[in-house]
């Protein structure tokens, strides 16, 4: 029974999976590049050096930190969209922690830089949330215009008070902060490449998260009002306010990400600097079945489509934008699977179809088996 | 010189108000229904950019005259596909209705700009739809330029307030829509199909937005760029909202967009001292407040609205 669920489910998102693929593919077509060639690019281009497996962690590093955070708000029935936004302005308070304080040694800099990010991330969010609990606002409409407000706020701080004096003395006025003083720089995982040592705090906080939402009061509270926010209130849990709280955890979590990704691979607050992350983000928690297990190889598998669709841009000219359309796919397929995947009903037809196909194929031995 | 500097403003802001209030009219009938379409944002891109096609390739040949009306139909059939996989996606398989709306935005923005960056490539111009004044009413003295010397796209936009007021109000389509949306038990026990009425809904209101996107590429910019939507597939979304389900209250809504953003521009181009960014952020801002301002609203909406009708499921 166990085993014909798994196989159950496993079909469905392998369903999925060809489905997204097929209208990826009708895409490609359109635009006159092979299907399958592209495919094998994106899926075994950045497998062929040392560095191209190095880069598709050190894209799973800020995956699966915003991933972790829009986990969280899912699970407690908030649907968080913002965290493009939610990572700028993380970036922006921990590019200014670090910038303000040089002289501060290494591990309390690092420390307050993280921190700055979670809190910039996090109020950021909790707007939202406020505005959800207090006001009844859609938080998917309130997030995704955080966005672009976060967005503008960012660009003025890169243009205006935050640009690097650098920049107006030789005139060109390139939009981005100073460089970050060393103390406040992650050093590298492997020498050579950009693989960070954001990735151990990444993992750390996916078991912390893991252990937060499954094993304290407070997780359980914010599930259970996600779950049935009707059956929480009953039972005493404050309901508005955990969505608030899930939503500052959720871009507290954004928050990081960005500080993370500044003071880890750009060392300086520069445009474009969140690069879809946030978005991309979305599709690893829900691909990840919102579970820190599942979202580590999420975001390594989203991290290798990044990689891989940036090498398919270089060698077959395929805009890159068709991230943007295999995500889109991707989310629009996972969500429709969901019907079928906690469907009882159809769980227990395809149980009784695989069992009939175990009976089948071994008649004989079945038959005489039974009755001697 | 102040009477000047208002009524540029206004006389900018009809015009801007098309897109919002196509897309938007659209959008009500979805939720009208009961579905709340995000992807609106997406249809817009690739009306927007599917539109701009005909234009920019029949430029010279013999067809050049037939191009607008080639763009803007081609946009319609677009946003009919994309409103039919949303209608797929939630409608029969039931799907999270907000997180697909995300899927099909990032879905019809990444489309439109893979194919602009391998068919266009860089900024290229149309020559867009040209004015076409009312005859007779256009020389009424200051309205006659204020509303009746647009484009024909901007005459049509406002004739479909009425026109989707009484189709939604006083006809038989229209009560099914919005018995469906309200009470799609009852409606379903009525006799009527609760998922054939919603596809149809999720068709029309993907045609209108794709000729709101469509607007956007060949009347309002005259080129077409990734970012030239920008966020106003999701201001539409809350202009349903705002006006609460009702065309005119729509139109308003509307109006009251587009003359901020003229206003923005006139600030701009008047050299008036005042971060470019912020003036950019306006209508964003503007979104979240009358989210917030229209908290007694929400229970006029369809009582439905998100959930997706399961037959099977006893309540």
């Amino acid at each position: 029974m166990n085993r014909s669920r798994i196989a159950y489910g496993a079909a469905v998102i392998l369903l999925a999976a060809l489905a997204a693929a097929g209208l990826g593919a009708i895409v490609l077509k359109a635009i006159g590049a092979s299907p399958i060639d592209t495919y094998v690019t994106i899926f075994t281009g950045p497998f062929s050096d040392v560095f191209g497996i190095t880069e598709i962690l050190v894209r799973a590093i800020p995956l699966i930190l915003v991933g972790l955070g829009i986990a969280i708000a899912f699970r407690s029935g908030i649907i968080n969209i913002g965290a493009e936004g939610q990572m700028l302005m993380g970036i922006l308070a921990a590019t200014a922690t670090a910038l303000a304080l040089p002289g501060l040694p290494r591990y309390a800099l690092l420390t307050l830089v993280m921190l700055a990010g979670a809190l910039g991330g996090g109020l950021w969010a909790g707007i939202a949330g406020l505005l959800r609990a207090r006001l009844g606002v859609n938080e998917i409409l309130s997030t995704v215009m955080l966005n672009y407000i976060a967005a503008q706020f960012y660009t003025f701080f890169l243009r205006g008070p935050m640009i690097d004096p650098g920049e107006l003395e030789t005139g060109s006025g390139t939009p981005q902060s100073m460089r970050l003083p060393e103390s406040a720089i992650l050093s590298h995982l492997v020498p050579g490449t950009r693989l960070h040592t954001g990735l151990v705090l990444a993992l750390v906080l996916c078991v912390c998260v893991y252990f937060f939402l499954w094993h304290t009061t407070f997780g359980f509270r914010l599930r259970a009002a996600g779950a049935e926010a009707k059956a929480a209130r009953y039972a005493g849990i404050n309901v508005p306010g955990s969505l608030v709280a899930a939503m500052v955890l959720s871009g507290s979590f954004a928050g990081i990400a960005g500080a993370v990704e500044v003071t880890g691979v750009h060392h300086r607050a520069i445009e474009n600097i969140t690069s879809g992350y946030g978005f991309a983000g979305i599709v690893v928690a829900l691909f990840g079945a919102l579970h820190p297990a599942g979202i580590v190889p999420a975001a390594v598998f989203f991290g290798l489509l990044l990689v891989g669709s940036d090498m398919t841009q270089r060698s077959a000219g395929v805009p890159a934008n068709m991230i943007l359309v295999l995500q889109g796919v991707i989310i629009l397929c996972i969500v429709s699977a969901k019907m079928y995947l906690n469907n009882a009903y159809a769980q227990e037809r395809a149980a009784r179809f695989f069992s009939r196909l175990r009976a089948k194929t071994p008649p004989e031995s079945a038959k005489t088996g039974g009755q001697p | 010189m102040t009477h000047g500097f208002v009524y540029n403003i206004l006389l900018l802001g009809v015009p801007f108000s098309v897109a919002l209030l196509l897309a938007s009219l659209g959008e009500m009938f979805n939720q009208r229904a009961g579905v709340f379409n995000l992807g609106c944002e997406g249809i817009m891109c690739m009306g927007a950019f599917l539109g701009f096609l005909p234009p920019y390739f029949l430029k010279d040949g013999p067809l050049a005259p037939y191009g607008i009306l080639l763009g803007f139909a081609i946009a319609m059939v677009a946003g009919i596909l994309l409103g039919l996989l949303f209608a797929l996606v939630t409608v029969t398989f039931r799907a999270e209705q907000g997180i697909a709306g995300i899927g099909l935005q990032m879905f019809g923005w990444g489309v439109a700009g893979t194919l602009f960056r391998h068919f266009i490539g860089g900024v290229t111009g149309v020559e867009g739809m040209a004015a076409w004044a009312v005859p007779g009413l256009s020389r009424i003295p200051f309205l006659g330029d204020l509303l009746f010397n647009h484009n024909p796209m901007v005459y049509l936009a406002f004739l479909m307030v009425p026109g989707s007021w009484y189709l939604l109000f006083k006809t038989p389509w229209g009560l099914k829509v919005r018995a469906v949306g309200t009470a799609p038990r009852a409606a379903d026990s009525m006799g009527i199909n609760v998922n054939l009425v919603r596809y149809q809904a999720l068709m029309l209101g993907g045609a209108m937005a794709g000729l709101g996107g469509a607007y956007l590429s060949l009347c309002q910019a005259k080129m077409f760029a990734d970012d030239l939507v920008a966020g106003r597939g999701f201001i539409a979304v809350a202009l349903v909202y705002f006006g609460r389900w009702n065309p005119i209250g729509i139109m308003g809504g509307a109006l009251l967009f587009s003359l901020a953003q003229s206003l923005q521009l006139s600030i701009q181009v008047g050299g008036i001292k005042f971060p470019y960014e912020f003036a950019v952020m306006l209508p964003y801002v503007l979104v979240i407040l009358v989210l917030s301002l229209t908290r007694k609203a929400r229970m006029l909406g369809p009582s439905s609205l998100g959930i997706p009708y399961n037959r099977e499921m006893r309540y």
